[in-house]
């Protein structure tokens, strides 16, 4: 058995609900390697958000293992970033002081932190606006410095549930590359929870489609077109012919939790 | 409210019909100016029906005395030094019992509000205390803290911590649980996500709970001081009421509502020096 950088085995996560099993998650398996990057797209409830948060280690699962660079995860941890979909900056503190919060566990000099701080704060583009209160920034800003966050303290995986999923489209799509830019820089895992097909191809090395409740993979595909990408990948054929078949898969679902629904 | 500019139109621009006044739409602005001047204005008028109520000997002075016995009334409270003598005793008072207050309820406000097992095993007893009527309570006070400056604050302590402590736990609620998944994620123990987290993303809230309850405090200030005690805003008042002293009275009643006042805006501003972060643009 190779060691992937994640491992996501036979994970089940079933609640009870009026006495009755409810089941979120069955049976779900997934392997990722280094440096490779993941996006998990469904339906709403299909319990995309629960995976990632049980990646994260902010739930148990009910069954099953995940496994960080081949050992086993119990409970949140450092080795693991986390971005999530919005109200997660401290408001009290200033952009950079954001960042640094997440370097309080560091060891490692004040001067050596606020150096590596500042690096993050160019890579995602914020420069200028180290001393400003996150009210005083945009919705894309406030990712930007939360994606600053979760990457400054070299966690070994990236977390990212619906990072831009409260955003415009217009700064979604800068949002994209700008992730993309700085995932080129500082190679991570990624594993990257959305709904929207777009973003999911246009980011991924793989795009993995949940099946509607109980979460389970439905299928698999690797995309290939090549890096660095930019927006006008977007018109690709490469691309539509990826969109095609996600979005088949996915409207097969969503009919089916319609027709539960209704 | 504004006036369009009409220069900065050109002719083919279509005037806006001028709308009809505007001051009681649902949840518009209205001019910053008249809504200060709304607020004093309606005090001035309460004022002016007093000052002709009385003037024109429609009530008797027992009832309700002109505006100008109570200014003298005031007046004289001053000169005797009565007055700085009163007002330091209560707000002494006022700080110890609202101060022992807020250091129990801050921190059992913080537990509460994070951890279902403080939740479940202190509300039910709140709930069941902070509906006790605390004049009713008197009689045990003493009893139990004797007629000292220690029972006043003991009474000011019941009529405040218990409502304080249900606020508290409810703005730390209000603090999203994805500032708590932060810190868990960047491995913070639950104490620091407490003290480094959730602390300050609540304080905001719960200085405007210090505010309020500061207010509620201050209501209790008479029943605090009704028994065994020599001096004090409420004590005066109490006095007076055996000698029908109706203007020393109706004094003590507006100088405790201006401290009140005084006490309000403190809290208001300190908290926006505090809070600068919290303003947004």
């Amino acid at each position: 058995m190779t060691t992937s950088k994640i491992r996501i085995e036979n994970v089940s996560q079933v609640y009870e609900k009026n006495g009755a099993p409810f089941v979120v998650l069955d049976n779900f398996n997934l392997d990722i390697a280094q440096n490779e990057f993941v996006t998990v797209v469904g339906t709403s409830g299909c319990g995309k958000s629960t995976l990632l948060n049980i990646v994260g280690g902010l739930v148990e699962p009910t069954t099953g293992q995940v496994f960080i660079d081949g050992s086993r995860i119990s409970g949140p941890g450092r080795d693991r970033g986390f971005v999530f979909q919005s109200y997660s900056l401290f408001e009290w503190l200033t952009v950079s002081d954001n960042i640094l919060f997440a370097l309080k566990k560091t060891a490692m000099g004040d001067g050596e932190k606020r150096e590596l701080v500042q690096h993050y704060i160019e890579s995602v583009g914020l420069v200028g606006f180290e001393k400003a209160y996150p009210k005083e920034l945009s919705g894309g800003m406030r990712q930007r410095v939360a994606i600053a966050r979760a990457l400054v303290y070299k966690p070994a995986v990236l977390l990212m549930d619906e990072p831009f999923g409260a955003l415009d489209s217009q700064t979604r799509g800068m949002m994209q590359e700008l992730l993309l830019k700085v995932w080129g820089e500082h190679k991570t895992t990624v594993l990257f929870i959305t709904h929207d097909v777009d973003e999911a191809i246009f980011l991924s090395d793989r795009v993995i489609v949940m099946s509607s409740r109980p979460g389970r993979l439905k299928q698999e595909k690797r995309i290939v077109i090549p890096r660095p990408r930019n927006y006008e990948v977007m018109t690709d054929s490469l691309f539509i012919e990826s969109k095609k078949e996600l979005i088949g898969a996915i409207r097969e679902e969503t009919l089916k939790t319609m027709g539960t629904r209704s | 409210m504004t006036e369009p500019q009409q220069s900065a139109l050109n002719s083919n621009t279509p005037v806006p019909k001028k709308r009809r006044t505007r001051f009681l739409a649902i949840r518009e602005d209205i001019p910053r100016n008249l809504y200060i001047a709304l607020g004093a204005g309606f005090i001035l008028l309460l004022l002016v029906t007093w000052q002709l109520a009385t003037g024109a000997g429609l009530i008797r002075p027992l009832f309700l005395p002109p505006p100008a016995s109570i200014v003298a009334e005031g007046l004289r409270q001053v000169q005797e030094g009565i007055l700085w003598a009163d007002a330091s005793a209560s707000i002494y008072r006022i700080l110890m019992g609202w101060g022992f207050a807020t250091l129990f309820a801050v921190p059992i406000g913080i537990l509460m509000g994070n951890f279902k097992f403080f939740e479940g095993m202190f509300e039910p007893f709140i709930d069941i205390v902070r509906y006790m009527p605390v004049v009713a309570l008197i009689p045990l006070t003493i009893l139990w803290a004797g007629i000292g400056d220690f029972q006043k604050f003991l009474i000011l302590f019941i009529g405040t911590f218990f409502q304080q402590v249900l606020m508290v736990m409810d703005n730390v609620k209000s603090v999203p649980i994805s500032l708590i998944k932060v810190g868990q994620t960047l491995g913070l123990s639950r104490f620091e996500i407490l003290k480094s987290i959730v602390l300050p993303a609540a304080m905001p809230n719960i200085w405007d709970t210090f505010r309020i309850t500061m207010g509620w405090t201050w209501t209790y200030l008479v029943v605090a001081e009704l028994v065994a005690a020599n001096n004090g805003l409420g004590r005066r008042i109490m006095d007076a009421q055996r000698y029908l002293a109706t203007d020393t009275i109706i004094f003590g009643i507006l100088f405790i509502g201006f401290l009140g006042l005084v006490t309000d805006y403190i809290f208001k501003f300190s908290g926006k020096v505090l809070f600068k972060w919290n303003q947004g643009q």
